[in-house]
């Protein structure tokens, strides 16, 4: 098997005095979809934020497609080829959904023409809505708008965190029909962090499980769903 | 009548430069959320910079026409620039993370390190040059009073609205322009989207150091005197102007310029020439208590 495409290694990481991640180890491989499933505030936002190197982590080790990014600064490791769909979705608010895409793209060093082609096929409300200011849009435009700029950079590796969040049922399955598509189809290698546990678990191929910045649970998505204390914890036994 | 438009004349071409001082806080706000209280000597440094390039033209022998000026410009744009970005990378960067206060003091340090540097280096007397642009052109006379439009202020209103315009260009049509705009509304993800959040704040600094550069040489060519304390009240106005029209808001910033350059003038002219600075201010207060976001303040105004 070849060396994987993200590889974290026993790292720990904290915010000011509070723990938030302990000796969390995981790795993606290339053209998989991974998930990390766990209660609020379990450190599933801050693993990916430390991947990124903020905050960064205080011991272990960080690689990416076999370079140790660990202490690299922040603009130095998404211009290797990961980008991040951040918690809250942090749309440029006073930037029309064009520029946004076009930031995606600011540091890539390619044209934005095809790329722009490819978000609108995806997302065809944001050409619809393409001169209009990012903070007017909705909450599922604005997401697919966060998507769509990350994708800009034509990244190898996509950092989401909880594109479910917040919107309606219609609009997350069809966010989640688009992961599905870019991962089939691009090959475009996901981390997908979410509190829909059920649905993450299915579109993923394997999973794993935070609780309090430690991972207690590792597999494939399927058995992780099957696992009673998984569906006692974090599917609520409805579904 | 005839005095007013004089006035205007004057008020007009005084406030461009207050305007061209404000972008610079104005930005440096935008995309740090912290008064730059050593841009009014940044402005003195400008125009210190452009005496001493005049000096070395004259002393050349090539001190004629436009093409001298230019370089006088671009000369001080250039080390003036290198001045603010000094400045931010010495007294601002190390501090970034820490707590809100601690660069706006040592923003007040540089302020006060600029000056005496200049002190010293220079000498405290005062610094007279010729005029460089001398006669004008007679807009209208009504008996005894001869309306004036100088030269020297068409330059100056004509070399502004250049700056500006080459300015807004490079904001809201460059990708370093929306690098700046991105840090502003939303740092971190800027730098998660490879942006250098470092470089362009620095970018942002020797911007506004450029301009404050071509807002220090007017001066300079305009009032023909100069001394090391002028940045103090320059950019005490020039702030006000920046938080007149909307501190952040880069239209904001030329507009206050204005007003405040037009509120002085006619204050001067109809008043008291003591109490200008009253007036100036006192219109600040009173627009601050109606809208504490200023003129253009906010919402609906492209910033930096």
């Amino acid at each position: 098997m070849s060396a994987p495409m993200l590889a974290i290694e026993a790292v720990s990481a904290a915010y000011g005095a509070v723990q938030a991640l302990r000796e969390v180890s995981l790795e993606v491989r290339a053209k998989e979809i991974v998930t990390l499933v766990g209660a609020n505030g379990a450190g599933k936002s801050t693993l990916l934020m430390t991947i990124c190197g903020d905050p960064r982590a205080r011991t272990g080790r960080i690689l990416f497609e076999g370079r140790d990014i660990t202490r690299l600064p922040t603009h130095q490791i998404m211009r290797l080829g990961l980008a991040q769909v951040p918690e809250g979705r942090r749309v440029f608010p006073r930037m029309s959904v064009m520029e946004n895409l076009l930031m995606g793209a600011q540091v890539a060093g390619h044209d934005p023409a095809p790329l722009l082609e490819q978000v609108f096929a995806l997302f065809p409300r944001l050409k619809e809505r393409q001169a209009q200011r990012g903070g007017t849009l909705s909450g599922g435009e604005q997401q697919m708008l966060a998507i769509g700029r990350a994708l800009m950079s034509k990244p190898r590796l996509l950092l989401l965190d909880e594109p479910s969040l917040g919107l309606a049922p219609l609009i997350v399955r069809q966010i989640f029909a688009a992961i599905r598509d870019l991962n089939e189809r691009e090959g475009l290698t996901v981390l997908l962090v979410e509190q829909n546990a059920y649905q993450a678990l299915r579109l993923a191929h394997r999973g794993y499980v935070l609780v309090n910045g430690r991972i207690t649970l590792a597999g494939a998505g399927q058995d992780l769903l099957a696992m009673p204390e998984v569906r006692d914890a974090y599917l609520g036994g409805g579904h | 009548m005839a005095y007013a438009l004089q006035q205007l004349i004057n008020g007009i071409s005084l406030g461009m430069i207050y305007g061209l001082i404000a972008v610079g806080y104005t930005m440096v706000y935008g995309i740090i959320g912290m008064i730059n209280f050593a841009h009014g000597d940044i402005f003195m440094i400008g125009a210190f910079i452009a005496l001493i390039s005049i000096v070395m033209l004259v002393s050349g022998g090539i001190m004629e026409g436009p093409a001298a000026i230019l370089i006088v410009l671009l000369v001080s744009m250039c080390v003036t620039s290198l001045y603010g970005w000094t400045v931010e990378r010495i007294a601002y960067r190390p501090l970034r993370g820490s707590f809100r206060l601690a660069p706006l003091i040592s923003a007040i340090g540089m302020s006060i390190v600029l000056q005496n540097y200049v002190q010293v280096a220079q000498g405290a007397r005062v610094k007279p040059i010729e005029p460089l642009v001398p006669g004008g052109v007679t807009v209208m006379q009504a008996e005894a009073f001869v309306v004036q439009f100088s030269f020297m202020q068409m330059m100056i209103i004509a070399v502004t609205l250049a700056v500006l315009a080459v300015f807004t260009w490079l904001v809201t049509r460059t990708p370093l322009g929306r690098a700046m705009r991105a840090c502003e509304q939303d740092r971190k993800m800027a730098g998660l989207l490879g942006i250098d959040t470092d470089r362009t704040i620095s970018l942002t600094f020797v911007i506004g150091a450029s301009l404050a550069a071509v807002a220090g040489t007017m001066y300079l060519l305009r009032y023909g005197v100069i001394d090391f304390y002028i940045g103090f009240l320059a950019g005490v106005k020039a702030f006000t102007a920046a938080v007149l029209g909307g501190i952040g808001s880069l239209p904001g910033a030329v507009l206050g310029g204005l007003l405040i350059g037009l509120i002085e003038t006619f204050w001067s002219a109809y008043f008291s020439v003591q109490y200008k600075d009253v007036a100036a201010f006192s219109i600040l207060a009173i627009v601050l208590i109606f809208m504490p976001t200023g003129l253009l303040g906010r919402a609906e105004v492209e910033k930096v």
